[in-house]
């Protein structure tokens, strides 16, 4: 740990992905939060899934891959949110198809891009030891984005997801502030895919926002706890995998999925505890 | 009375699933401050009923209009108590903050789209929870309360908004008859200042507490409440009823 400190101090490198880390936690706390109550993670993976499409197209035409990726979550995500409004019986075999066409057209964009196009594997898996300063701003300012949107929308999207009905009775445009909601997932994917690449990013969206819901009962709650649970992976996650020169992403999802299995196991465990106490109590 | 005064004014009114006539050549008319009882069996048509005067389902013939507008026009004088709330029960949510979701669309120009609650709705939601005695449970977890806890608070949910007409669907299906009598208790209270309109399979019950009861099996036939007897029912249900007779110490 000394040891990682230390290079902290000295190479800019491991400081840019420091910060990516925590920029990356604030977008996984809170919409991740919304993707854990509202129960959408299926969504969320064929938004992320889909991502492949556009960065791949992107760096095809030689465009920048952060702003494909960008593109296609958006495009996935309302894609998404129709399929789920409009189709609901065959929901979830057409967001499985579209999260494998997304992938696929991905891939032959990659294979059909002259020349070096970077490992396809920092795409999947993410690099967070590549970020260029560059896209630290970009990932500053879609936080800061995302928090202005949840911050002035905060009642109707706590509507969409408590509970459609009353939302809607109460004159809210649900169909408008769903796919709101899925756009920030959007955009929090890409968030993340800087940080653990597409396929892990459903753990990263959902595993501190989980683990904050076994313990605090209110959506704020929720939110800041995740948040600082999702820095605590990344910055742990960074220095555990310094030495041994492991993937940084691969570490931090263990690290959030260990922790998840235990926190599961031990909410349990007090929730029983508890309930046995109330009946002795009687 | 007309259409542009009543609490509801339904006429010839049908709706059919596919092939299935739910409803056919309905008209109702609700005066304000009326309470009234719908009654029916099980698939009779009571929820799509319901859901048409909600503005939730278009209307495929006939007209209705709820205090002289079209349904979707009128949804902010609504409350409305579903039978099955519309949430995970382990939704990470306070009483509080469930109560205040009733508030939205409640304002005017920004105020009602942007930022957080204001002083005067959660002074609404204080006066919500004293009105069903719930209180005490504001800072519970919406999941922790007990059936008729959550019955208290979801009518309080849909007083928050100040309606003009309480809609409830089935308030007392799942809560023990004590708690049955204390709803219907507080909902003839309310009925000072606010048409109400219940759904009941109970029409019994209901009975003792409503002004007129409406009788909905795919047709609807309108009956005060000295008219039902066994042989209504009967007709109704088709067959015979248990009849339970409530006797309530006053």
């Amino acid at each position: 740990m000394s040891e990682f400190l230390q290079a902290l101090s000295q190479h800019a490198f491991l400081q840019t992905a420091l910060i990516a880390g925590l920029l990356a936690a604030l977008g996984c706390g809170v919409v991740g939060t919304f993707v854990v109550v509202k129960r959408i993670t299926f969504l969320a993976g064929g938004i992320a899934h889909s991502v492949l499409g556009g960065m791949g197209a992107a760096l095809y035409f030689g465009l920048d891959p952060l702003g494909g990726a960008l593109a296609a979550a958006l495009v996935s995500a309302l894609i998404i949110g129709w399929v789920r409004l409009h189709w609901s019986t065959q929901e979830d075999t057409l967001i499985g198809a579209l999260w494998a066409i997304g992938m696929a057209v991905g891939i032959l964009f990659i294979a059909k891009t002259p020349g070096y196009t970077g490992d396809l594997m920092s795409y999947l898996f993410g690099n967070i030891l590549l970020v260029p300063t560059r896209d630290l701003w970009i990932m500053a300012g879609l936080d800061g984005l995302l928090l202005a949107v949840i911050l002035a929308f905060y009642r109707q999207l706590l509507a969409v997801a408590f509970d459609e009905e009353l939302a809607r009775l109460r004159g809210v445009p649900v169909t408008g502030f769903y796919l709101l909601l899925l756009c920030l997932v959007a955009v929090t994917v890409v968030l993340l895919i800087q940080v653990v690449g597409l396929i892990l990013v459903i753990a990263l969206l959902t595993l501190p926002a989980a683990i904050a819901g076994h313990w605090v009962h209110t959506l704020g709650g929720i939110m800041v706890a995740a948040t600082g649970l999702g820095a605590a992976f990344t910055s742990a996650g960074l220095a555990l995998a310094y030495a041994p020169d492991l993937p940084v992403g691969p570490t931090v999802i263990l690290l959030a999925g260990g922790a998840y299995v235990v926190s599961a196991l031990a909410a349990g465990l007090v929730q029983r505890r508890r309930a046995r106490r109330r009946a002795a109590a009687t | 009375m007309n259409a542009e005064t009543a609490a509801v004014a339904i006429s010839g009114l049908s709706f059919s699933y596919g092939d299935a006539l739910v409803l056919e050549g309905v008209a109702l008319t609700v005066a304000q401050g009326e309470f009234l009882g719908l009654v029916g069996p099980n698939a009779g048509g009571k929820s799509t009923l319901l859901k048409l005067i909600l503005g939730l389902l278009e209307p495929q013939a006939g007209q209705v209009r709820i205090l002289g507008r079209p349904p979707a026009e009128a949804r902010r004088l609504l409350g409305y108590v579903p039978q099955h709330p519309g949430f995970p029960r382990d939704f990470p949510i306070t009483v509080e903050q469930a109560v205040l979701m009733g508030r939205l669309g409640v304002g005017l120009g920004w105020r009602c789209w942007l930022g957080g609650w204001s002083a005067a709705d959660r002074a609404a939601a204080r006066a919500a929870l004293l009105e069903v005695q719930a209180t005490d449970l504001a800072q519970r977890q919406i999941g922790t309360l007990s059936g008729g806890q959550l019955q208290r608070v979801l009518v309080a949910r849909a007083l928050v908004g100040d309606p003009r007409l309480l809609i409830l669907d089935e308030p007392t299906a799942n809560i023990d008859q004590r708690m049955e009598g204390e709803i219907f208790d507080l909902l003839r209270a309310l009925n000072a200042r606010m048409t109400i309109l219940v759904v009941s399979h109970d029409v019994a019950f209901i009975s003792a507490y409503v002004t007129r009861v409406a009788c909905l099996n795919r047709t609807l036939v309108c009956h005060t409440t000295e008219a039902i007897d066994g042989q209504l029912i009967q007709d109704l249900y088709g067959e015979d009823v248990r009849r339970v007779a409530h006797q309530h110490a006053a």
